[in-house]
């Protein structure tokens, strides 16, 4: 029992993991532009395909990941450039629909050039295999090797924003974008880098998690709710409330699902118990982001009201 | 909501009213014709598809009613159409068949759902409320679909459509066809009803400005989450039909695909005019069939047009057509 408890913990730190990256891009575009983006989830499977792509032309997936994050990057400017940026200005229901217009256009233009049917990453051999953690679990060393990537990443998300030059005119656009547009800061330039930043972020998301789960058009979608839950319980435009609603959230999802059930069989018989514990588990997360917006409705970590 | 606004400037308001009063009556004497067509050109999957057409332009009506005149972005609108169809289901499956029982419970639980989650989305605004109202029809979705006992992710296929008072005339498309038709008109007087009713004024007002209309001693919170129900329920009636008329219920009606192409039904149509949906269905799952014909990426054509409208038509499918005929000032 304590050894799936581990196993699934792990499980979800890396979820929470990869949701955090999805989501700190999100809600720092909501935070500094109060932007929706619904085609967000699709640069985190554009991400995953273009490493898989590359991985498989070059060879070596470091190789592949060295040339898909750049490339990902590049597209995010393309698409801000042609569009996003003609929807700063407007009002939230346009830019959810020219941006669920992108979504189609892009996952339809996925399934055109890769097809439908799931594409396979294998796992780069200097992080195959697995390890035994405590003494008492074996745990595939690649899955170690995104919780820390992503715990890495997530510090220098803090270092950047907290003590760098930049993040002080990120956190500033946050609070207050047009004192920063008269105070001098080219505001055409932050908004296209943020952008570029968030793209990078959910791209090297989704070329990280390639080998661990099948690259398929749907990938984007499901993560892209998750983010929103994420972004929803942590506060619009806090980097600290992704982070802490991304883990939580990730680790909710996994251990309901497995644990759920488990429980249930304490007051249900067995059957009705899966049967119950499958039926819920989907549900919790949502449950429980009801829950943070009963009390605080603007979110863990969100500093104003709810705008 | 500046789009929202502008449609119901009080710029001559009779002739708007007598205007929409004759689109209304002249699209829908066109619908009532179709079953005419289809029995001519001898097709008769054209009456079930504009069943179809028929049952989401019910949905994007309801969804008009709050985008539109409440300017509450509901993206997890395709669950109460969800609960409609399932409704019919799994009541069918218990073997309660007729339509009036299978209405009543679609109704109660959609009123119960958009009361809670309501009540929760509705402490928010703007891009909360969009991500909320999402969520929470994902929440609905992943529930159907793990609910295995009922077909889950696969749906389940009806063995026969619903009965009215022990009667089975429902079975002839014909008279399934007439009785959306009839639905959706009665809907869309109850609706007109509502939008000019004190009620549909303090909505609207809440619409334009949500302090002043404090200011002035209104509540607009349980107005707001009174259309909101509503709305609710009577998208739940567009899912009784459409289990239906596809005689399938299946969980992909409630994913937020549908509720994306229901806003921009709304939105393409031209929002907060009601008829708008209604235009806007037609339009859309015509676009769909025909672009359907030439590639089984249709997608990509819908997302296209979708954003060349945002850029370039911020009214609607309705602003070109009022562009063209020139504006009646």
């Amino acid at each position: 029992m304590t050894n799936l408890f581990l196993l699934q913990l792990l499980n979800g730190v890396q979820l929470g993991i990869l949701l955090f990256l999805v989501a700190a891009g999100l809600t720092l575009i909501f935070g500094i532009m109060d932007f929706i983006n619904i085609a967000h989830g699709v640069l985190y499977m554009v991400g995953a395909y273009l490493v898989a792509t590359f991985a498989a032309m070059t060879g070596t997936f470091w190789l592949g990941l060295l040339i898909a994050l750049p490339a990902v990057v590049a597209f995010g400017l393309f698409l801000e450039f042609f569009l996003f940026r003609r929807l700063y200005d407007r009002s939230h229901l346009d830019q959810v629909l020219a941006t669920f217009g992108l979504m189609l256009i892009l996952t339809e233009g996925v399934r055109m050039i890769w097809g439908s049917s799931p594409i396979f990453v294998p796992v780069p051999d200097a992080l195959s295999g697995s390890i035994r953690l405590l003494g008492i679990i074996n745990y595939p060393v690649y899955r170690i090797a995104i919780i820390a990537a992503g715990f890495a990443v997530a510090i220098g998300l803090y270092v950047l924003i907290s003590h760098t030059r930049a993040g002080m005119l990120l956190r500033a656009g946050a609070s207050n974008r047009p004192m920063v547009s008269a105070l001098g800061v080219n505001i055409t330039w932050l908004f296209a880098a943020v952008f570029a930043f968030g793209a990078m972020l959910a791209g090297f998301a989704g070329a990280m998690v390639a080998p661990v789960l099948s690259v398929d058009p749907g990938m984007g979608e499901s993560v892209l709710i998750l983010a929103f839950v994420v972004v929803v319980i942590g506060g619009i435009g806090s980097v600290k409330g992704a982070f802490v609603a991304a883990i939580v959230v990730g680790v909710v999802d996994t251990m309901g699902r497995t644990f759920g059930p488990i429980l249930l069989q304490m007051v249900l018989d067995p059957s009705a118990a899966s049967q119950t514990g499958r039926t819920l588990a989907p549900m919790l997360i949502y449950i429980l982001m009801a829950l943070v917006l009963a009390i605080r409705p603007s979110g863990l970590f969100g500093r104003r009201g709810a705008a | 909501m500046s789009a929202a606004s502008s449609a119901t400037e009080p710029t001559a308001p009779r002739v708007r009213l007598l205007s929409r009063t004759v689109a209304a009556s002249a699209i829908f004497v066109l619908m009532a014709l179709i079953p005419v067509v289809s029995h001519l050109s001898d097709d008769p999957f054209l009456t079930l598809a504009f069943t179809r057409i028929l049952v989401f332009a019910i949905a994007a009506l309801s969804l008009d009613l709050i985008l539109g005149f409440g300017a509450l972005v509901s993206f997890g609108h395709a669950a109460y159409v969800g609960f409609g169809a399932y409704a019919v289901g799994v009541l069918m499956r218990h073997g309660v068949t007729d339509i009036f029982v299978q209405l009543a419970c679609a109704i109660g639980l959609s009123a119960v759902f958009a009361a809670i989650t309501g009540a929760i989305a509705l402490r928010t605004r703007g891009v909360y409320f969009i991500m909320i109202t999402l969520a929470f029809g994902q929440m609905a979705y992943f529930f159907f679909t793990s609910l295995s006992a009922y077909g889950g992710d696969d749906g389940m296929s009806l063995q026969n459509r619903s009965t009215v008072l022990g009667s089975d005339v429902l079975e002839s498309n014909l008279v399934l066809f007439y009785v959306t038709l009839g639905t959706l008109v009665g809907l869309y007087l109850m609706a007109t009803a509502i939008v000019n009713s004190r009620f549909g004024r303090v909505l609207q007002g809440t619409r334009e400005d949500a302090l002043r209309m404090q200011a002035i001693g209104f509540r607009p919170f349980r107005y707001q989450l009174a259309a909101f129900m509503i709305a609710g329920c009577m998208a739940s009636v567009a899912g009784v039909l459409l289990a239906n008329q596809a005689e399938f219920v299946s969980p992909a009606y409630m994913s937020w695909h549908r509720s994306g192409e229901l806003i921009v039904m709304v939105i393409l149509g031209g929002v907060g005019t009601l008829l708008g949906g209604i235009v806007g269905a037609v339009v859309v799952l015509l676009l769909e069939e025909w672009l359907s014909i030439f590639t089984t990426h249709w997608r990509m054509g819908l997302g296209l047009l979708l954003i060349l409208v945002v850029l370039f038509s911020p009214k609607g499918i309705g602003g070109i057509f009022e562009r063209v005929f020139g504006p009646r000032k």
